[in-house]
């Protein structure tokens, strides 16, 4: 798909100065083989709603249903278009007392969590992801809106990712 | 069993609290089953009414051997039959056999408080054995249901964070429960020596069982000897109609009445229109009598007051209910004002809490738990404020001269607009986004904590203490990055407060995230709320 270009700066947008970058710096990148995950993940919803969206084109003969399908493959292009370059802003750093995550290129979101919010950290493993051997970190506070996902690290990134968390939390344990 | 046992043991007010097993109120089971023994004794009354008329007046209906206690009624089929003796020992049985799932459900109930933990254990069958961390403590509240209540029993809940983790010890004597609120909040803070003088539960209830039942019934919701009088806000009863009949509901009905009225007026024609209306209008008019009727009786004798262990909340006319939180286990607070009651500069408080109460009737009295005060003037709101976040605001000196740290800033989080040496709003063009409230939009960042301030028209200040801070994020969508702007959510625990501003500048969004990211690490890394006595002797 793209180079692997695992320290790649921030796209190009940055320059404009619109987009908000509150921590500059280097970002810690994801496993450019997310990409192929994504788009694996992509097909198959393709394949599902194409087909399902059609279904009353041949069915019923309406040459205008015919809009559904195409509409829904059009989407799914687009957003096969986009993934490289979502999979490129997806991006992580462990600073003193905090993690933060960035995620996004059109709706760009930052989180910042202090090690000692965290309650526990899941590793997840999905069927394609697990074939290119790579993992989704996913942490959880005691706000339900936090929802911070890592996905595409390498399996033992994702680990020694996890027990540095978990170190970090213990040793910053606090209350809720 | 309401009398405390006397004995002050080192292990506090009640005795409870020294780390045995103890059982609870011996009519718990009953308690419990309370409403469902009621109901099954009213249908079995309602079913014999005819069969307990007929022996007391056997001629009234039977005369002929016919009629309804003919052949197909049970019991005199049994009679008939020469079964009777059979049927009375299985009623017998069943009862008996009710009887000794109650003593040996009871007699397995029991629950235990040490100095790290409460624990419950529960069932005959299947066995339940709950335990809560002490430190981990969100709050203790006491319900006190009607029929609960006229029997003298009351539920103690201590509140642990999650859904329906709450460990429950239903039921226990009045002065009972009171007492072991008071040790559990002892333990918990993690105070190490007893406070002098421990508050003598139901000292003076002497007289017979029902004139105590009177008193307890009649008794202040507060126990005045509790708090300082001064720390307690109360609501008057015209205040709490007035603000339930300005709200938008009562002024759509009102609508819908005048709408009503106006078919009615114009005309027999649209009769049928009319009744149509009506019946529309019915169930309008009873929903928000009943809404009425529920927040009048729930919130009249309505009382927040300061007690050495934190906030009591206390409410309800004829079940009752109060909690006590501990100081730090409020994790977000909004203070609002709907437009109507800006001509009367009322305001409510709610707040975000960790623990969620699923017990009793759901979702709205998980509402109702999450309101601190339910309509106030803005000098209520400030002393309640005051009461929930004391870091923030300090709390109300006896002679009144000093003015409390932060009082200016939050006078302008509440009415205030336009950016200040504190408040920081959004830039003119982001007027798209906030047509009205771009001048008042904004956030200012204090030491103790993060408020956010948001719309003109229904006007809200939402106050997130930086120790309860659980992560913040920066959000930017593709309409705001074209303007430069940005939004902010600082994430709390999840609950009726909103924590997110929009619509803010870029640079500024940034400095916020930035800021508050900071504090809240180096709040969470001085806060001890979790044993919030423990420094004291």
């Amino acid at each position: 798909m793209t180079s692997p270009d695992d320290l790649a700066p921030a796209p190009g947008e940055a320059a404009t100065g619109a987009e908000i970058d509150p921590v500059p710096g280097e970002w810690q990148r994801v496993s450019s083989k997310q990409v192929v995950v994504e788009l694996v993940g992509l097909l198959v919803s393709a394949v599902f709603v194409v087909v399902g969206t059609g279904i009353p084109w041949l069915l019923s003969g309406v040459a205008w249903l015919v809009i559904l399908p195409i509409a829904a493959l059009v989407l799914h292009l687009a957003i096969a278009a986009f993934t490289p370059r979502r999979v490129r802003a997806i991006g992580y750093r462990l600073r003193e007392d905090d993690l933060v995550v960035r995620k996004g290129i059109m709706f760009l979101r930052v989180v910042a969590v202090p090690y000692g919010r965290m309650q526990l950290v899941d590793i997840n493993r999905g069927p394609v992801a697990r074939a290119f051997r790579l993992s989704e970190l996913k942490l959880v506070t005691a706000a339900a809106a936090s929802h911070i996902t890592i996905p595409g690290l390498p399996e033992a990134d994702a680990e020694q990712l996890r027990d540095r968390l978990v170190e970090l939390a213990e040793s910053r344990r606090a209350g809720l | 069993m309401t009398a405390p046992d006397g004995a002050e043991t080192r292990a506090g007010a009640t005795g409870l609290a020294d780390g045995e097993w103890h059982r609870l109120h011996p009519a718990t089971p009953l308690l419990r089953g309370g409403l469902a023994l009621v109901a099954v004794a009213g249908i079995l009354i309602a079913n014999l009414r005819e069969r307990l008329v007929e022996w007391f007046l056997p001629d009234l209906f039977c005369d002929d051997g016919e009629g309804y206690c003919g052949p197909s009624d049970p019991v005199t089929y049994l009679i008939d039959e020469g079964y009777l003796l059979v049927g009375l020992g299985a009623v017998l049985g069943i009862v008996l056999v009710v009887i000794a799932f109650f003593y040996v459900s009871w007699r397995m109930h029991t629950f235990r408080i040490t100095a790290e933990v409460v624990e419950v254990r529960s069932g005959v069958l299947f066995r339940t054995h709950r335990k809560a961390r002490l430190d981990r403590i969100q709050g203790v509240s006491i319900n006190r249901p009607l029929f609960a209540r006229l029997f003298g029993a009351a539920r103690l809940e201590v509140e642990v964070a999650g859904q329906d983790a709450n460990v429950q010890l239903a039921y226990l004597g009045n002065a009972l429960s009171d007492g072991l609120r008071a040790d559990i909040l002892r333990l918990a803070s993690g105070a190490r020596a007893e406070a002098a003088g421990a508050p003598a539960p139901g000292a003076a209830a002497a007289g017979s069982l029902i004139d105590r039942r009177v008193q307890e019934l009649l008794a202040p919701e507060l126990d005045p000897n509790l708090a300082p009088p001064e720390s307690v806000v109360r609501i008057p009863a015209t205040r709490l109609i007035a603000s339930s009949v300005l709200s938008v509901s009562a002024i759509f009905l009102v609508v819908a009445a005048g709408a009503a009225i106006m078919i009615l007026v114009l005309g027999s024609t649209v009769a049928e229109g009319f009744y149509w209306t009506l019946f529309s209008l019915i169930p309008m008019v009873l929903g928000f009598g009943s809404y009425l009727v529920n927040r009048v009786l729930k919130f009249l004798r309505y009382s927040i007051a300061a007690t050495p262990d934190g906030v009591r909340i206390g409410y309800g006319l004829l079940s009752t209910r109060n909690e006590t939180l501990p100081p730090g286990r409020i994790h977000s607070v909004s203070v609002s004002q709907p437009l109507l009651w800006r001509p009367f500069d009322w305001w409510t408080i709610r707040v975000n809490r960790a623990s969620r109460t699923s017990t009793g009737d759901g979702s709205q009295q998980a509402q109702q738990a999450s309101v601190v005060l339910p309509v106030g003037t803005r000098a209520d709101a400030f002393r309640v404020l005051g009461l929930v976040l004391p870091e923030l605001v300090a709390a109300p000196s006896a002679d009144e001269t000093e003015a409390p740290a932060h009082a200016d800033v939050l006078e302008r989080g509440l009415a205030g607009r336009d950016s200040d040496a504190d408040f920081t709003t959004s830039p003119r063009r982001a007027a798209v986004f906030r047509w009205f409230s771009w001048r008042r939009n904004g956030f200012a960042l204090v030491p103790a904590a993060v408020l956010l301030r948001r719309g003109a028209i229904w006007r809200e200040l939402a106050i997130v203490p930086t120790p309860r801070v659980q992560s913040v994020a920066i959000e930017q969508g593709p309409l705001a990055r074209s303007l430069r702007l940005a939004g902010v959510v600082v994430h709390t625990v999840a609950g009726p407060v909103s924590t997110h501003v929009g619509a803010l500048d870029a640079t500024d969004a940034e400095r916020l995230f930035r800021d508050a990211a900071g504090a809240a690490v180096a709040a969470a890394a001085n806060d001890r709320t979790h044993r919030w006595r423990a420094g004291e002797a």
